[in-house]
């Protein structure tokens, strides 16, 4: 019994030092973090448009899409599809995803299209395609907005980040708010 | 792609050179020898046991040892299951989430005690702020037990004679004061400063930049990803676990949080070299170990690199590999290795969902969880590959007509029986629960009280992979790990209350086991090495443990694994 209690105290005592002092350690480091640790967030004229680090639902034609999404961009939740690579249904899927691509970009070859436009991220939430993802969409872009395409083109390469090691990477909510600006 | 392998293999040397510095750290705190910390730690602790009225001199045998680890669970178990079960009426609770099921609650309190992460609820919408703090406390003291477990065992190996295995909550408290909590420190303060939130404030709601209304989920997260990682627990803030871009935000807290999981069970086995002066022994386990690593790996990557062959049959160019259930900024060479390395870490956190990787990938992650004794998780990792020394001790003992021995201590009948005890145990709760649950699915069962519906409805896919799902899920749970082919439904009575009894024995039975082997084995007579002796640390010694590992696992899963993804394999070519 007297065991039960020493163990009961030292609980106690755990929970506090690993349960409240170490969190409140690293929130008042994280108030030196950009936005305070709240998450970083893009700003167009002062109004927050999205997180940076949170993909978004982009649908409309006159923006760079993002991939396809198991919730939709909904980001008070997240997951992916969980499909598995054999399964019939997902292949259907993929194919109508394909389909639809193309007929969106008459001019695209099947071979121009890179498998994360027509695969679901892990999280649901993706925040980037990669530089072909956006490449393709380019001409179509440019055509909804009136733009000259070497410009929107010049455009997606400005926002392609590269690391030395990792795969490169494009923003699309960044690529967007760029996008709106382009005159 | 080939800046992609580079990132594979760089994190991989760097957490093999720092793992042996730490390792000399890690002998020296259970030693109890100065080190640089000391004047930081020592007044902690001896508050620590002051307010708890601990004698942390006082020696213990292992049955002792035993007692408290078990004794402390126990009352961790019951705070946890309380708090999941009331969150939704206890503070912290800023997006009004509700309490938990009594079978999710039995199943989550479990989880995180025997330090697995079997989450069968989403962060976002499961569990309040308060409930992530217990968990996250769970996470630093789960890990703790495993490492005082090991540390016992390590002072067990010493060539001498006793019932005196040093003080459990010394190696407890000193596990987590003095490793845990500093390297989490450091993993958290990186994250933070890389975009992951910490924050007491609910979830966000803003307009998109086409116009949407969408709500962004945020938390206290950063200084839970850190000991998630650290102490290799696993346990997700987010639903998508380290696939969340808030969780995981960049290709470099990708390798921060990578570097974090491995690094403690890499430094556990120098650690032991260390603890004992023998160097040479503890090269050979992790030589082993690193062998089978990467033929688990190799694999994994080729095959994730290339793509899903079903998807570049319809004529889409797969240069950037499988990408389904994978981030665009890990890519898939490196999403690849951390399934590889979660599993056999028994961390599972995931980057990628396991669900949706190829064939020979599937077949992989369940083979690291399979074979549970290549690195392994937070101390416990050292332990079930102490099993395997035993076994191998003894077979090769008889191979050539020698007395078994083990540094010096004779290996008898108690202690093989214990080990072939342990070592059958993990496929007998494996195949068992797989078993059952495809016996109900192929009879499409109604489920009643268990499950809402007929049991085929907690399948997500068709076919191998169906059976797939369900296999990887008591074999997570036997291992400890935690990840899942996450398409399963496994919120329901059925699900929670069998893998939450099949975590229970996969715990805290595989840490008695040693325990008691190695407390046997102390109390023995020392017997010098001599010209007879079979020598364990050489590599011949090595290879006859590797032999033995792999012909159990071979033997007791290949059955299931040819069902399953190797199936699955063959149809997709």
């Amino acid at each position: 019994m007297k065991n039960l209690f020493s163990i009961i105290k030292l609980t106690a005592v755990t929970l506090i030092l690993f349960a409240v002092i170490y969190p409140l350690a690293i929130y008042g480091i994280a108030q030196l973090a950009p936005n305070q640790g709240k998450g970083e967030t893009i700003l167009v004229n002062g109004k927050v448009v999205g997180y940076q680090k949170i993909g978004q639902k982009f649908d409309k034609s006159n923006y760079f899409w993002g991939r396809p999404s198991a919730v939709d961009y909904n980001a008070a939740g997240s997951a992916g599809s969980n499909k598995g690579p054999s399964n019939p249904d997902y292949l259907a899927l993929v194919q109508k995803r394909i389909d639809t691509l193309l007929l969106v970009h008459p001019y695209l070859k099947k071979s121009d299209i890179p498998s994360d436009m027509v695969t679901a991220s892990g999280s649901g939430l993706d925040p980037n395609i990669s530089p072909q993802g956006a490449l393709i969409q380019v001409k179509r872009i440019a055509k909804e907005r009136k733009l000259d395409e070497a410009k929107v083109k010049a455009l997606v390469e400005s926002k392609i980040n590269t690391a030395i090691v990792g795969p490169e990477t494009v923003n699309v909510l960044e690529l967007n708010v760029a996008l709106d600006q382009l005159r | 792609m080939n800046t992609e392998l580079l990132g594979v293999i760089g994190i991989f040397i760097l957490t093999i050179v720092l793992a042996i510095p730490l390792g000399k750290y890690i002998a020296k705190v259970y030693l109890g020898d100065k080190t640089l910390f000391d004047p930081i730690f020592n007044p902690i602790e001896k508050l620590i046991f002051k307010i708890s009225g601990i004698n942390s001199a006082e020696e213990m045998n292992w049955k002792q040892h035993l007692k408290a680890l078990l004794s402390i669970n126990m009352v961790w178990f019951f705070l946890c299951f309380f708090v999941l079960l009331f969150q939704a009426s206890l503070p912290l609770n800023p997006d009004n989430n509700p309490s938990m099921t009594p079978d999710l609650a039995f199943n989550t309190a479990i989880s995180f005690i025997v330090n697995c992460n079997l989450q069968h609820y989403s962060g976002e919408s499961g569990v309040s702020y308060l409930s992530q703090i217990v968990l996250m406390f769970l996470q630093f003291v789960s890990a703790g037990i495993g490492m005082a477990a090991a540390a016992m065992i390590f002072t067990a190996m010493k060539e001498r004679t006793t019932e005196k295995l040093g003080n459990f909550y010394n190696y407890f408290i000193k596990s987590c004061t003095r490793i845990l909590l500093p390297l989490s420190a450091i993993v958290a303060v990186a994250l933070v400063f890389s975009g992951t939130p910490m924050t007491f404030e609910g979830k966000d709601a803003i307009t998109t930049l086409q116009g949407d209304h969408v709500e962004v989920s945020r938390g206290p997260a950063a200084a839970f990803i850190a000991i998630k990682h650290i102490g290799t627990n696993g346990g997700g803030f987010f639903g998508a676990n380290s696939a969340h871009p808030l969780e995981n935000p960049t290709y470099f807290t990708n390798g921060i949080e990578l570097w974090a999981q491995m690094i403690i069970p890499f430094a556990m086995i120098f650690a032991l070299g260390f603890y004992l002066n023998k160097r040479k022994l503890s090269n050979i386990i992790f030589g082993v170990m690193t062998v089978g690593f990467l033929l688990l790996v190799v694999p994994t990557v080729m095959s994730e690199i290339n793509g899903n062959p079903a998807i570049e049959k319809m004529g889409i160019a797969q240069a950037t590999g499988a990408m389904e259930g994978k981030e665009v900024r890990f890519g898939p060479a490196i999403s690849g290795f951390w399934s590889i390395a979660t599993t056999v870490i028994s961390t599972g956190s995931v980057n990628s969902m396991h669900d949706s990787s190829m064939p020979m990938c599937g077949a992989m992650q369940l083979l690291s969880m399979m074979v549970n004794a290549f690195y392994g998780g937070c101390g416990v990792g050292i332990l079930n590959y102490y099993i395997f020394i035993i076994l191998a001790v003894f077979i090769s003992g008889l191979m050539v007509g020698r007395t078994p021995e083990f540094l010096g201590k004779k290996i008898e009948a108690r202690e093989v029986k214990i080990a072939a005890f342990i070592a059958i145990l993990h496929p007998l709760l494996i195949l068992a629960g797989t078993a059952l649950a495809s016996y109900f699915a192929a009879h499409d069962t109604a489920m009643g009280y268990w499950f809402n519906g007929n049991a085929t409805g907690w399948l997500n896919n068709p076919g191998n992979h169906g059976f797939s799902e369900m296999l990887y899920e008591y074999t997570s749970s036997a291992a400890n790990n935690g990840s899942g082919f996450e398409g399963l439904g496994d919120n329901n009575p059925f699900w929670n209350i069998t893998t939450g009894i099949v975590l229970l024995l996969s715990r805290f039975i595989p840490i008695t086991g040693p325990l008691a082997i190695a407390g046997l084995l102390a109390g023995k007579k020392y017997i010098p090495e001599s010209a007879g002796t079979l020598k364990t640390d050489t590599s011949i010694f090595g290879i006859m443990t590797f032999a033995v590992i792999a012909i159990i696992a071979a033997l007791s899963f290949f059955p299931a694994l040819a069902l399953g993804p190797l199936a699955e394999f063959f149809t997709l070519k």
